[in-house]
C-alpha cells in the first residue's frame, strides 16, 4: 500500500503539531443562507444555534439579496451552469465581457480581466507583467495571496514598513536602477482595517517613476463616497495602475476576482497570467449575479451609506463600553486583546452569547497582537449592533479588560 | 566580526522596528521565530547583506533558520568574507 502506516503517522504528527501550536482551524457549518443572523452547527454534531454573524465579508449584505439571487437564476437559465473551458478556448460568453466592462467603469479603470478568484488574480498578475529586471516593493502586511504571487514572479522584491511612507521613499530610491518599479499594497488591510494612504503613495510613485497596484478586496463597493474603493476615498482614481479585487466579499460574496487597470497591463495578463490561462471561466450564475451587484451599487449608495452609519455607531458604542480597538473608519473593527488565549477564550464566550466572532493570533497577525476581528455589514440592524456591544460588555467584564489600555491588558494576561 | 554584528544589528533595528517599539534586539535575539522579521520581509535583510558585503546568497543558504539571529547571519556571511 502506497499510504503505509508510517506515511499516515507522518501526516498525523503534522496535524497534531498544528493543534499543539494552537493553530488548528475547527470545522463550523452554516445551515442557513449567509446573512446577519445565521444558523450554525458548532462544534460538529451539536444542535443548530441561531447566532448573529459578525465575521463575514458580507459588507454590503448582498450575499442573499433577492435581486442578486434572481439574476443568478436567470444566468443559470439562459447561459447554463458552467463553461467546461478556460476563457481563451471556448469559455468567454457575452456576459463575461459585460461584467468586465461594468467593472472597468465602476472602478474607473481602462480595462478588466476576470479570474476564478482574487487569489488567482494576485497569483498571476506579477508574473504576467514583470521580469527579472524589475522590482516589486510591497507593504509588509499585504494579503497572503499577493505574497504568493510575488514569490512566483522572477522580479526582485523588497518590502517597506506597514504604511510608512518615509520607508517606502527610501526603498524607491534604493531601486532606481531597475527597469520598472511596482509598489504593492492592500487598499484596506484585512486584519487591522486601516486604509493605505494612497494619495501619498501615488505622489511617491510619480516622483520615483513607479507603478502602483492596490488589492481593494476589503474596499470595493463601499469605501469612498460612491463605493468605488480606497482610490476614490483618497481622490486618486487616475493615479492607480492596477487594482485587484474580489466578487467574494462586498460585491455579492459568491466567488471570482479580477485585475483592472492600464489596458496594456490587462492585455499582458490576458496573454500570460497562468491562473487565467489554466483555470475554468467564472460560472454564468456568478457572472450574472455580479453584474446585478454592480448595477445595484452603481444606482444607489444606500447600502454603503448604511454600512458607514453602522460602522460609526458600533465603534462609538464599543469605545464607550471601554473595549480597546484599533482606531479607524472601516467596517473591520479589531478588538485588541494581545494575548492569543484571551482572544480565543473571549471569542468562544461571545459565541455562547449568540455572537459569532473569531479570535486571530500569530502567525495570521503579528506575534503579541492577538485580537477579535469584528466585521460589520449593511445587513446588520441597530438591534444587532446593540446586542453585539452588550455581549462584548458582558464578556469584557468577565475578563476584567473594560477600560484597559494595551499596557494594562498585557500586564494582566501577557502577550 | 564584532563590527559586522553591530552593522547588521543596527540595520535590523532601523529596518524592522518602529520608533515606539519596545522590543530590544541583541546579537542572539530570535528574529524570525519571534515575529520581528517574517519570512516575507526577510528579503530586505538579505538584499542589505548582499549589497553591503558584495556577496550573493542562494535560497538554500538564506533560510529562516540561518537568518534567525544576528550571530547566525554573521556566521553565514563570514563563510564568504571571513
Amino acid at each position: 500500500m502506497a499510504f503505509s502506516n508510517d506515511t499516515r503517522k507522518l501526516f498525523t504528527n503534522e496535524i497534531e503539531k498544528i493543534k499543539d501550536d494552537g493553530l488548528y482551524k475547527e470545522k463550523r457549518f452554516i445551515c442557513s443562507e449567509q446573512d446577519a443572523e445565521i444558523e450554525v452547527e458548532y462544534p460538529e454534531g451539536a444542535a443548530h444555534k441561531r447566532v448573529l454573524n459578525f465575521c463575514a465579508n458580507n459588507y454590503l449584505g448582498l450575499s442573499s439579496h433577492p435581486d442578486v439571487i434572481q439574476a443568478a437564476h436567470e444566468g443559470l437559465d439562459t447561459r447554463g451552469y458552467g463553461m467546461s473551458s478556460v476563457r481563451f478556448i471556448c469559455g468567454t460568453q457575452d456576459i463575461h465581457r459585460e461584467l468586465q466592462d461594468k467593472v472597468s467603469v465602476f472602478l474607473g479603470m481602462e480595462d478588466t480581466l476576470l479570474f476564478p478568484s482574487c487569489m488567482d488574480a494576485n497569483s498571476g498578475v506579477f508574473e504576467a507583467i514583470l521580469g527579472q529586471d524589475d522590482v516589486i516593493i510591497a507593504d509588509r502586511l499585504i494579503h497572503a495571496s499577493l505574497v504568493d504571487g510575488i514569490r512566483l514572479c522572477s522580479a526582485e522584491y523588497d518590502t517597506f514598513k506597514h504604511m510608512n511612507m518615509k520607508h517606502l521613499r527610501k526603498k524607491l530610491e534604493l531601486h532606481q536602477n531597475k527597469r520598472t518599479r511596482l509598489v504593492v499594497t492592500d487598499g484596506v488591510f484585512s486584519m487591522d482595517g486601516d486604509l493605505a494612504p494612497l494619495d501619498e503613495m501615488v505622489a511617491l510613485c510619480n516622483e520615483y517613476d513607479a507603478m502602483l497596484l492596490v488589492d481593494d478586496s476589503h474596499a470595493s463597493g463601499f469605501i469612498g463616497k460612491t463605493g468605488r474603493g480606497t482610490h476614490e476615498h483618497f481622490d486618486v482614481i487616475d493615479g492607480i495602475d492596477l487594482i485587484t479585487t474580489t466578487f467574494g466579499k462586498g460585491l455579492g460574496g459568491a466567488s471570482g476576482g479580477c485585475v483592472s487597470g492600464r489596458s496594456e497591463l490587462i492585455e499582458l495578463c490576458r496573454q500570460k497570467a497562468r491562473p487565467y490561462l489554466f483555470s475554468n471561466s467564472l460560472a454564468p450564475p456568478i457572472v450574472c449575479g455580479s453584474i446585478k451587484v454592480i448595477d445595484l451599487i452603481s444606482k444607489s449608495t444606500e447600502r454603503r451609506d448604511k454600512l458607514e452609519w453602522n460602522t460609526k455607531y458600533f465603534r462609538e458604542k464599543m469605545e464607550e463600553a471601554g473595549l480597546n480597538m484599533r482606531p479607524g473608519e472601516t467596517p473591520i473593527v479589531p478588538v485588541m486583546l494581545y494575548n492569543a488565549k484571551l482572544a480565543n477564550d473571549m471569542a468562544r464566550d461571545m459565541y455562547a452569547e449568540g455572537i459569532y466572532v473569531i479570535g486571530f493570533c500569530f502567525p495570521v497577525v503579528p506575534a503579541g497582537k492577538a485580537r477579535i476581528r469584528v466585521q460589520l455589514s449593511a445587513a446588520h440592524e441597530k438591534v444587532h449592533l446593540d446586542k453585539c456591544v452588550e455581549a462584548f460588555k458582558k464578556i469584557g467584564a468577565k475578563y476584567g479588560i473594560l477600560g484597559m489600555d494595551k499596557k494594562e491588558i498585557i500586564a494582566k494576561y501577557g502577550n | 566580526m564584532e563590527e559586522m554584528k553591530k552593522i547588521v544589528l543596527e540595520y535590523i533595528v532601523d529596518e524592522y522596528l518602529d520608533e515606539d517599539d519596545e522590543d530590544e534586539v541583541s546579537f542572539d535575539s530570535p528574529l524570525i521565530s519571534s515575529g520581528i522579521v517574517d519570512s516575507f520581509s526577510m528579503v530586505s535583510l538579505k538584499i542589505f547583506i548582499e549589497n553591503k558585503y558584495s556577496i550573493k546568497l542562494s535560497d538554500e543558504e538564506a533560510t529562516p533558520e540561518a537568518f534567525d539571529t544576528v550571530n547566525s547571519i554573521c556566521d553565514l556571511v563570514n563563510k564568504y568574507v571571513g
